[in-house]
């Protein structure tokens, strides 16, 4: 009952903001939306909010360290204070979650991932529509070039009614590495579809010598990518129009074959308890011929103190499967909490956070992969950039190909949990039909009760 | 006599007063019990009652929550998975302690420098050493492998395997927390009597009869509250699993408090999280109840 209270306080407290807000902006009554009004005939000023202060809550990360690195830059050209947390990735999503909850989040403008929280903050309406200040031609940077965004970051900033409550800030298609000394030794040539890829594996799985011929997160809830990634190339998809769980398709089926052929029999032992670093550290030592995983991971493969295989590194774009070539999309944006005070001071912080400066940094620092296509061009022609330049072909490649990696729903840690352990069950020699089919039919319901309430 | 029977008449206002004064000093103390003990704990009972995810609107369903639990497969598991990890990780460093103890109570040269390095590893913090077995446990690349492979022995996949796995964390446990049951032991040992000792040699009993029949019943009340200790640890142990596992591979190592973080912090289901953590209260308040009643039965001062 307290909980029912709560929550009807919580929904009223963010209608009644709402409200205020709307209604501030049209009839320009408070402070700040009179000045957005009056301003609203005027041209663009980075100027306009001087004086004010935003919170930004953010994620431990290389992304992260980079924006609070350039905080100063943005203070200096707009005069606005920023005072921004960074906590690791896991403790930042629960925070998140229980503030937003709670009706009144001590940020302003906060970090996301789209694959985990895109469809909880959006049924929650926990983040601004940025459409009426895009619209906005006095707030709205002349140099924000939207077109410059890759389609897939834009795809993952639009909720499905319409509202783009984000911009995004990086991308992450998942590819394959590959060890170009082990392929070239037995003379084969990069897969291009998935039987190919299944036969290379054999070839070049040398146990003798401790060379595995794939590895990947056998982990679960980490490994349900590396699934999704054969599952859309099967064809296969996460849930159809109905909200139903496609998961126990044929296609799915085949996926998940896929999965425990590669794992199971051709990856190294131990795998089922390995996510990306164990994939990573065993990948750089030059103990595996294939790694499938996020672009992101890349850094350290060149790296001459870290990497035994420096140089000797392929990046393949995900071959094709049997109905579609898609490589699986991860990514991460910003958005203004909707309890914010500070909506036009948080709008231009998002507005400066993907800016093509802050974006070429990205790439140069190696900190991730920009969503703007400006970036890779920048960042070439610049002489202290050293990704090669397939790691930037296959970037561009596989973002064109990209499809969401994870269904776009509430409880998408329920789903990588749940079907998480049905794959890790199958590298320890478990029934692929009969973990889908468990799996599934463990997961339908959570998910309709999350789509219901 | 009737004096005697007036004196406590006279006195009571006296006591009376005294009372309501001892009542307004234990009071801060009561209330912050009330805060920070009592109303969290009614709270999560209260909660426990709802079908609630953060993000979504509560139901009520009264017991729904236990029953759901009760017919979970997967709670199931995590009940045994957290009773036979207590009950490596309880008798293991209590084995293992108690003998360390009886070596480390004779003279021997350097005893002090080696006893201090025997109790290092309680030192330290248990996510730092949780990251340390991490990498000693790497199939490929983990020195634990490297070892088996010097005297001749087959790699093992120790955290990696399904099976393997509770008994490879308890290992973490037994190196971690024998140092503390042999600590206790030890001052146990220091306060032992040397009289029985005496009469008994002179009886011509045997070391083993000596540590047997004196030793042991004599120390037993301090092993006791070092079986307390370490199940209340083990029972709670989340940090080692966590970090090193994650209650894997698949669910071969969750325990109940995995179980409970998972459902808490990464699905947001906090009614049945609040119906986890009742239970596993339950079962907690059982085993001290028992471990008691124990204690009191090997009492010998």
């Amino acid at each position: 009952m307290a909980e029912n209270d709560r929550n009807k306080g919580v929904e009223q407290e963010r209608r009644r903001l709402l409200q205020a807000g709307a209604g501030a902006v049209a009839l320009g009554v408070i402070p700040g939306a009179g000045q957005l009004a009056a301003l609203a005939q005027g041209a663009f000023d980075w100027k306009k909010f001087k004086g004010e202060k935003i919170e930004v809550f953010l994620v431990k990360s290389p992304r992260g360290d980079l924006l609070t690195k350039y905080h100063k830059e943005f203070e200096d050209l707009t005069g606005i204070t920023v005072g921004s947390e960074m906590i690791p990735e896991q403790q930042q999503r629960q925070k998140a979650v229980i503030e937003f909850n709670s009706g009144n989040t001590s940020f302003d403008v906060i970090a996301i991932s789209y694959h985990v929280q895109k469809r909880l903050f959006g049924k929650n309406k926990w983040l601004d529509d940025v459409r009426p200040m895009m619209a906005d031609k006095s707030l709205v940077d002349p140099n924000l070039d939207f077109a410059d965004f890759a389609k897939g970051g834009l795809t993952y900033a639009t909720q499905a009614d319409g509202r783009i409550d984000s911009l995004p800030l990086n991308l992450d298609p998942w590819v394959v590495y590959y060890n170009k000394e082990l392929f070239d030794a037995k003379g084969v040539a990069y897969p291009k579809n998935f039987a190919e890829m299944v036969d290379v594996a054999a070839r070049l799985n040398d146990p003798a010598k401790g060379v595995s011929g794939f590895v990947a997160r056998g982990l679960k809830n980490a490994n349900v990518p590396v699934w999704s990634s054969f599952l859309l190339g099967y064809g296969g998809a996460f849930i159809d129009a109905n909200g139903k769980l496609m998961t126990d398709t044929p296609e799915a089926l085949e996926a998940a074959k896929m999965y425990q052929t590669l794992l199971a029999k051709y990856g190294p032992q131990g795998v089922a308890g390995f996510n990306w670093n164990e994939s990573q550290s065993l990948f750089l030592q030059g103990k595996a011929a294939m790694w499938l995983d996020g672009i992101g991971f890349a850094q350290p493969l060149e790296d001459p103190t870290k990497s035994r295989i420096v140089g000797k590194v392929g990046y393949g774009v995900m071959p094709a499967g049997p109905k579609a070539q898609v490589s699986a999309l991860f990514g991460d944006g910003e958005g203004i909490s909707t309890f914010s005070k500070k909506k036009g001071p948080s709008w231009f912080y998002l507005q400066w956070a993907s800016n093509k400066a802050n974006q070429t940094r990205m790439l140069q620092a190696a900190a991730g992969a920009p969503v703007r296509n400006s970036a890779y061009a920048a960042a070439q022609s610049s002489a202290d950039f050293k990704a090669p330049k397939q790691w930037v072909e296959c970037m561009l490649t596989s973002a064109r190909i990209a499809q969401p990696g994870l269904p776009v729903i509430a409880p998408v840690t329920e789903f990588r949990d749940v079907f998480g352990i049905a794959l890790t069950n199958m590298i320890n020699g478990a029934d692929p039909a009969a973990e889908l089919k468990k799996a599934t039919a463990e997961f339908q319901p959570i998910l309709d009760k999350s789509e219901k309430t | 006599m009737s004096t005697n029977a007036t004196l406590p008449a006279r006195l009571a206002p006296f006591l009376a007063r005294r009372r309501r004064s001892y009542y307004l000093f234990i009071a801060p103390a009561l209330v912050t019990i009330g805060a920070v003990i009592i109303f969290p704990w009614l709270y999560t009972l209260w909660m426990s009652a709802f079908d609630w995810t953060l993000g979504s609107a509560a139901h009520y369903v009264g017991f729904g929550n236990y029953e759901k639990l009760f017919g979970n497969q997967r709670f199931g598991e995590a009940v045994l998975h957290t009773f036979y990890f207590t009950a490596l990780a309880v008798a293991a460093p209590l084995l293992l302690g108690t003998a360390a103890a009886m070596i480390f109570h004779r003279e021997f040269p350097f005893r002090g420098v080696l006893r201090g390095i025997f109790i290092m590893p309680m030192m330290a913090t248990p996510v730092a050493v949780a990251l340390v077995w991490t990498m000693m446990f790497h199939p490929q690349q983990g020195v634990l492998n490297y070892l088996l492979s010097l005297v001749g022995l087959p790699p093992s996949l120790w955290v990696y395997s399904p099976t393997l796995v509770i008994p490879s964390l308890v290992l973490v446990e037994i190196w971690h927390w024998t140092p503390l049951v042999m600590l206790i032991v030890l001052g146990g040992l220091a306060a032992l009597p040397t009289e029985p000792y005496e009469s008994a040699r002179l009886d011509g009993a045997s070391e083993w009869q000596l540590f047997r029949y004196i030793t042991l019943p004599l120390v037993a009340p301090f092993i006791a509250v070092a079986a307390v200790i370490r199940t209340i640890d083990a029972l709670k142990t989340f940090d080692t699993i966590y970090v090193i596992t994650g209650g894997g591979p698949g669910t071969a190592s969750e325990t109940i408090n995995i179980y409970l973080y998972l459902q808490a912090f990464a699905f947001y289901n906090i009614g049945t999280a609040s119906a986890v953590v009742v239970v596993f209260f339950v079962i907690v308040l059982a085993l001290a109840l028992l471990l008691l009643h124990v204690r009191e039965k090997t009492k010998w001062m």
